[in-house]
């Protein structure tokens, strides 16, 4: 497919706001859009009633809270009534579906000011039923069915990716323990402590290869950010973050059906698409999002974003480029393994922390020097949903 | 899940029925509706899928969802088929430290999940290691038929 098939207008963010993301007992899930949304307001200096479209990214309110209808919900209670409000769902990655969705309202000339969210409150039911409600993500009738859960698809991804390429599980381990180090400096992280392979290594197992400390925790969490027209931006901030793409990809829903399980199509198609919007290419990025949900997924979107090639991530992490300060600083804020998977809020979440990176407001020790570019990659289930978007200053 | 939604699944789940699109051959699990390489053009037929095949991937779940507590710990695999077709079942009859990839496996027949005091107990296939005099027999078995078909 050619891209872009049509665009009338760049879109830029003026506002970012996000709640602290954790097991969040005193908050239900309209005091989260409260907590997240206000900052953005004030932050993009605008009003609320200035606000034309509210749109916002939510997995499962009705398992985790019993609560379906969740735009209404939360327009009602920011007090934007009778703005449009809706929530749009892609599992995991139904933050970034909602910023594609906001970004194809400004980009097509019919909204100027859209708020773009992301919310999920999952701590309100046990953790079984909270796994169940995530099962819902991959194939229901052929996957779950027979058992599976969703550390389970990853560790079937882990097993046969370690089987062909080698990967050590202490270099496995280096992903979170270079993530817990980056959130140790994020106030809004779900985990602010740092962690050390030998204590990765020696965590419970959860689903072989994968132990619970390769394994996201279960969060609550809201992010939103403000978009307006990239030429009017000015009039509102002295920093517009510019959405240079934003682009979405499909898979097949279930993993055992894909060809090749230790790389995720839709990423590959999702961000080479994103680079030629772009005109940009890997080595223009200078601070990534990567969906770490388990540590293998941030080896493997690494490879399948273009950074490296298949096989070769785990080289980075020997190396320690990961880090802030190396050659490719991935998940600064902590990504979803310390930072925390509220998981409608996410696709969000990451691209919240890209324009503080870019707008040089990230916490001390966790800044990138002078970042240009920044890319985001948001993962839905098991792949079949992958939104990658990429801003600039 | 009521009756239906296991009723009408019995064809693949208790005799391992999967489609073959006769227009380009390629054989899918579970049966689809339409070929995704041949579209509209494709005629999907239904094909008996052997039952034998070798572990691609596997994973032991320690912490299971709702309602597989009585099983865990237990294996999960995907499973690639003679047929070139892959499908995902839990390995039984092997102990956890046991399974690896590669592994010959064959279908078997087994209770899937019983939902409570009241619910239903639906059955499935489920896979177990194959043994060695049966790899051999089924070598030999394809042995024979390739040198029947050259005939």
């Amino acid at each position: 497919m050619e891209f872009p098939l049509y665009k009338k207008r760049d879109v830029a963010i003026i506002g970012i706001g996000s709640s602290k993301f954790g097991e969040r007992w005193d908050k239900s899930l309209r005091e989260l859009a409260w907590e997240a949304a206000v900052p953005a307001v004030e932050d993009a200096g605008i009003q609320g009633r200035d606000i034309q479209l509210v749109i916002f990214g939510n997995m499962s309110g009705g398992l985790f809270v019993g609560q379906e209808h969740v735009g209404a919900l939360i327009a009602d209670f920011l007090g934007l009534n009778p703005t449009p409000a809706i929530r749009v769902e892609a599992a995991c990655a139904s933050g970034g579906v909602a910023l594609f969705q906001g970004y194809l309202a400004v980009a097509s000339g019919l909204y100027d000011v859209v708020a773009v969210g992301g919310i999920e409150k999952m701590t309100d039911v046990p953790s079984d039923r909270a796994t169940l409600a995530l099962t819902g993500a991959m194939d229901s009738e052929w996957e779950a069915y027979f058992g599976a859960t969703f550390p389970g698809l990853y560790a079937l991804i882990a097993q046969r990716y370690m089987y062909e390429y080698k990967l050590s599980r202490e270099t496995l381990a280096e992903v979170a323990v270079k993530n817990h180090y980056h959130g140790s400096m994020n106030p809004l992280a779900h985990f602010q402590f740092k962690t050390s392979v030998e204590r990765v290594i020696s965590s419970p197992l959860v689903a072989d290869p994968l132990r619970r400390d390769d394994c996201c925790p279960i969060s609550d969490g809201a992010s939103c950010m403000i978009l307006v027209p990239a030429d009017k931006a000015r009039k509102y901030t002295d920093t517009p973050v510019y959405i240079k793409a934003c682009t979405v990809a499909s898979d097949k829903l279930a993993l055992f059906e894909r060809e090749d399980i230790v790389t995720l199509k839709a990423t590959v198609e999702a961000s080479r698409n994103a680079y030629r919007i772009a005109k940009l290419s890997p080595t223009d990025i200078d601070v990534v999002e990567a969906h770490d949900c388990f540590t293998i997924a941030e080896i493997i979107a690494l490879e399948d974003l273009g950074f490296v090639r298949k096989g070769e991530a785990g080289r980075l992490y020997e190396e320690g480029e990961t880090y802030v300060g190396g050659k490719l600083p991935v998940n600064t804020d902590g990504g979803l393994k310390a930072g925390g998977h509220a998981v409608g809020a996410t696709g969000i979440k990451q691209v919240v922390e890209l324009v503080k990176q870019l707008r040089g407001e990230a916490e001390r020790g966790r800044q990138v020097s002078n970042a240009e570019y920044g890319l985001a990659q948001n993962v839905g289930g098991s792949g079949a949903t992958v939104v990658v978007t990429i801003v600039g200053r | 899940m009521g009756v239906p939604f296991h009723w009408r699944r019995r064809k693949e789940r208790y005799r391992l029925i999967g489609s073959r699109c006769e227009v380009c051959g390629k054989v899918f699990f579970p049966r689809r509706e339409v070929c995704p390489n041949c579209r509209r053009r494709g005629r999907i037929v239904d094909v008996e899928l052997s039952g034998r095949g070798k572990v691609y991937s596997y994973t032991v779940i320690r912490v299971p969802s709702e309602g597989f507590e009585y099983y865990a710990p237990y294996i999960v695999a995907i499973v690639e088929l003679e047929d070139g077709v892959r499908i995902m079942s839990q390995i039984v009859d092997c102990n956890p430290e046991d399974v690896y990839i590669g592994m010959p496996v064959e279908v078997c027949f087994r209770r899937i999940i019983s939902q409570g005091d009241k619910g239903i107990i639906s059955y499935g296939f489920k896979f177990r290691p194959l043994d060695e005099t049966w790899v051999k027999y089924y070598e030999e078995e394809a042995k024979v038929r390739v040198s029947e078909a050259q005939v």
